[in-house]
């Protein structure tokens, strides 16, 4: 993975010192809580419902065991032992003390790390596939790429107060696998007839109040260009995009406003005085940058581990963690193996000091050290042997990271909502723990097979909810908890916005609703249909049918808010 | 009447108004001051002869919504542009004073007015601001510092014309 040179050590130092000195101006009553808000949000501390929270950056979710450790140290010394993965691949502490956060910054400087831009109106972490650089269908590993832009997005001088949040994500396999099309820039990366690689740019995607999926701005681009085409692009942005509203301030809406012909006439023109500039990347940077991805020292094994397989054969539950999170591997004899954090009763992404020491140990002993963060908020170990997946899956099952649910219902992406966020309308964790509670029957969700349930606990959509097969959002009724429930979204290369099915639930429908939906699909399934493939076919109204089914909305709200309230 | 600025790093005692148009006046009858004074662009646009006469140095300043292609040929008339963040959350003028340096290659003073704070000194620098009017009620002494932040910097800019990988290797030469 990408290693700082002196002057990378030197930038992050650097910013260490200057968010001190703001902290420290603040609390001297030179800098108000006002002037403070932007600067601290680019330094990735909220100010949150119990007090402060600490996002961390984990570019593009590459961690080194070391790292890893020094979360779990900062997590014990400073919080309480417990940190939350997010679907940027970063992580967030929920515990912090506003003091003490200029000196975790520093201990995350002598690691290589920070908390740059995980917040605020500038570039946020780029994120990718977590399987980068050792998946079989990928072109090119994306990662060189992510750190170029890593780096060219650091301290953007002119567009660190754009007019909302902008998170870029890169692509390169055959799958998509970085949901590009719900970033407000998504790249994916090809390679034209000629062998050059350059890349496909989509614009304005974004999730939130208005899910729009992006559009193609550029069938491809040589690679050379990319950062001179994104000032370009940030660049009609940051002047043009709107300022007055903040639900209508993403780049989403000023390519909805000027259409994507009319915004991509005003890129070019843009573009045409900045091509071919000083920006323009040469192939040596490239490879400098491709060298800190230079693939582990592998071992030549067979394909075929003997060992292994009779393991598979004589152990189901071996093989029911095998079948879902283990994942092919471009080199024989290798796998990339899915911790899940999303055991029954946890709340989804969320992993204690002690597992982090766990996860770095595997990291150390089976994967080279090094692991990474999934957009799905579990851990992945990219580079373990075949005849090693026993071993790492009988320490990650003592720790609880070996639940094997990875693609179906109960692997929820879900924000950590009402119980610690400041913006959310809804707690989401315990409906999680619900919809875990329905099904808890391993044999029953293997039946259900693939399948996306995501959970936000408001319209920021932090949870990716518009991209899941069933979304749950949390929405506020008069103070009030609801839930309002989405189908038909997903991720990936056909990537599609859910649409509400109707008037939202109260909390304890949600699992009941859950269970009617996934009843319909099962009923009227075709074989090798996963649920969303069934739900394309048959349409919508089954489902909405049954989940509204001896359903009176307005009469059954009232009597369980009482329940609620009485509890 | 004077008031301290920050030009090129230094704090200086500087000569220049800016007139703002209250609600009432209008470009084409404010009365123009004695200068040295940065216009309004409304006002420049509406008066350029009557100011060029006027004023030996003309000035003027830009709003955040106000880009410097209003200007365009007109750029190396002025001693000073101003530069207005309405407020500093507002990130249009760094663009704005980007392509005044690279794109209409404008070589006089580019000057930060409004709010403008130490925390955003350092960009400002980098887009091609050489200075600040920073808010009155802030310490000018102590927001010089916000000028050092940086010993290093990834990309290109006014203040940089190569970003750091087009110059990686002296550095580790």
């Amino acid at each position: 993975m990408y290693r700082y040179d002196s002057i990378d050590q030197q930038i992050i130092d650097e910013r260490v010192a200057q968010y001190r000195d703001q902290i420290a101006r603040h609390l001297a009553g030179d800098l108000s809580t006002d002037e403070l808000r932007p600067l601290r949000l680019q330094n990735g501390l909220y100010i949150q419902r119990h007090g402060p929270m600490l996002r961390i950056a984990i570019p593009y979710g590459m961690l080194a065991a070391t790292q890893l450790r020094k979360l779990a140290e900062i997590s014990q010394r400073y919080d309480r032992g417990v940190g939350h993965f997010t679907t940027r691949q970063n992580m967030q502490l929920n515990w912090p003390q506003l003091e003490q956060t200029p000196a975790i910054l520093g201990e995350l400087a002598r690691v290589e790390m920070h908390a740059v831009q995980t917040s605020g109106n500038c570039i946020r972490n780029i994120t990718t596939d977590q399987f980068a650089g050792v998946a079989p269908d990928e072109l090119t590993d994306p990662r060189p790429y992510c750190e170029l832009l890593r780096q060219w997005s650091t301290f953007h001088p002119e567009f660190a107060f754009l007019p909302r949040k902008f998170k870029i994500a890169v692509n390169a396999a055959a799958t998509d696998r970085a949901v590009i099309r719900a970033h407000d820039i998504g790249l994916e990366l090809l390679r034209d007839e000629g062998g050059e690689i350059g890349v496909r740019i989509f614009v304005g995607g974004g999730l939130g109040r208005t899910p729009i999926l992006g559009k193609v701005i550029r069938e491809f681009l040589p690679r050379r260009h990319l950062l001179s085409y994104l000032e370009a692009i940030l660049r009609v942005y940051n002047r043009y995009g709107r300022r007055d509203n903040m639900y209508k301030a993403r780049i989403k809406i000023l390519v909805q406003a000027l259409g994507i012909d009319d915004f991509r006439r005003q890129v070019e023109a843009e573009w045409a005085h900045l091509k071919d500039g000083p920006t323009t990347v040469p192939d040596t940077e490239f490879a400098r940058i491709a060298a800190h991805f230079a693939p582990p020292a592998w071992e030549n094994l067979p394909a075929v581990d003997e060992l292994h397989a009779a393991r598979v054969a004589g152990d189901l539950a071996f093989a029911n963690w095998v079948r879902r999170c283990v994942h092919p591997h471009r080199t024989p004899g290798y796998a990339a193996v899915t911790l899940s954090l999303k055991a029954p009763g946890a709340a989804p992404g969320d992993i204690s000091d002690t597992q982090m020491l766990v996860v770095a140990d595997l990291a150390d002993r089976f994967s080279f050290g090094e692991l990474r963060v999934t957009h799905e908020q579990n851990v992945v170990l990219a580079d373990v042997r075949l005849r090693d997946l026993h071993e790492v899956w009988q320490i990650a099952r003592r720790h609880r990271l070996a639940t094997a649910n990875i693609g179906l219902l109960t692997d929820i992406i879900c924000c950590p909502g009402g119980d610690l966020c400041a913006l959310a309308n809804a707690r989401s964790v315990p409906i999680a723990d619900a919809v875990n509670e329905k099904f808890d029957d391993l044999d029953y969700l293997f039946d259900i097979g693939d399948i996306s349930l995501n959970i936000s606990g408001c319209m920021n959509s932090c949870g990716h909810h518009h991209v899941a097969n069933i979304g749950i959002l949390g929405v506020d009724k008069n103070d009030e908890e609801w839930y309002q429930i989405t189908v038909g979204g997903q991720q990936g290369n056909a990537a599609a916005i859910g649409k509400v099915i109707g008037p939202s639930f109260h909390a304890h429908e949600v699992p009941l609703v859950i269970e009617a939906l996934v009843t319909v699909y099962v009923e009227q399934r075709l074989p090798s249909e996963r649920f969303i493939d069934t739900l394309q076919r048959v349409g919508i109204e089954p489902f909405k049918a049954r989940a509204y089914a001896g359903r009176d909305r307005r009469r059954g709200a009232r009597q369980e808010n009482r329940e609620v309230v009485n509890v | 009447m004077s008031e301290r600025i920050i030009r090129k790093q230094e704090i200086v005692d500087d000569p220049w108004q800016v007139l703002r148009l209250t609600s009432g006046e209008s470009a084409e009858t404010v009365p123009l001051p004695a200068g040295p004074v940065l216009l309004p662009l409304a006002v420049w646009l509406a008066r350029r002869d009557e100011a060029l006469r006027r004023y030996e140095q003309p000035g003027v300043w830009l709003d955040s919504d106000e880009g410097p292609e209003m200007l365009a040929d007109d750029c190396r008339r002025f001693a000073v542009i101003g530069i207005n963040f309405p407020k500093f959350t507002d990130g249009r003028g760094y663009s704005s004073a980007r392509l005044l340096r690279e794109r209409y290659h404008y070589a006089g003073e580019i000057r930060a007015i409004g709010d403008v704070l130490q925390d955003q000194l350092f960009l400002m620098q980098r887009c091609g601001i050489d200075a600040y009017a920073v808010r009155a009620d802030k310490d000018i002494e102590q927001a010089l510092a916000g000028l050092r932040a940086f010993s290093e910097n990834y990309q290109a800019a006014a203040d940089q014309p190569l970003p750091l990988f087009r110059r990686r290797a002296k550095h580790a030469a």
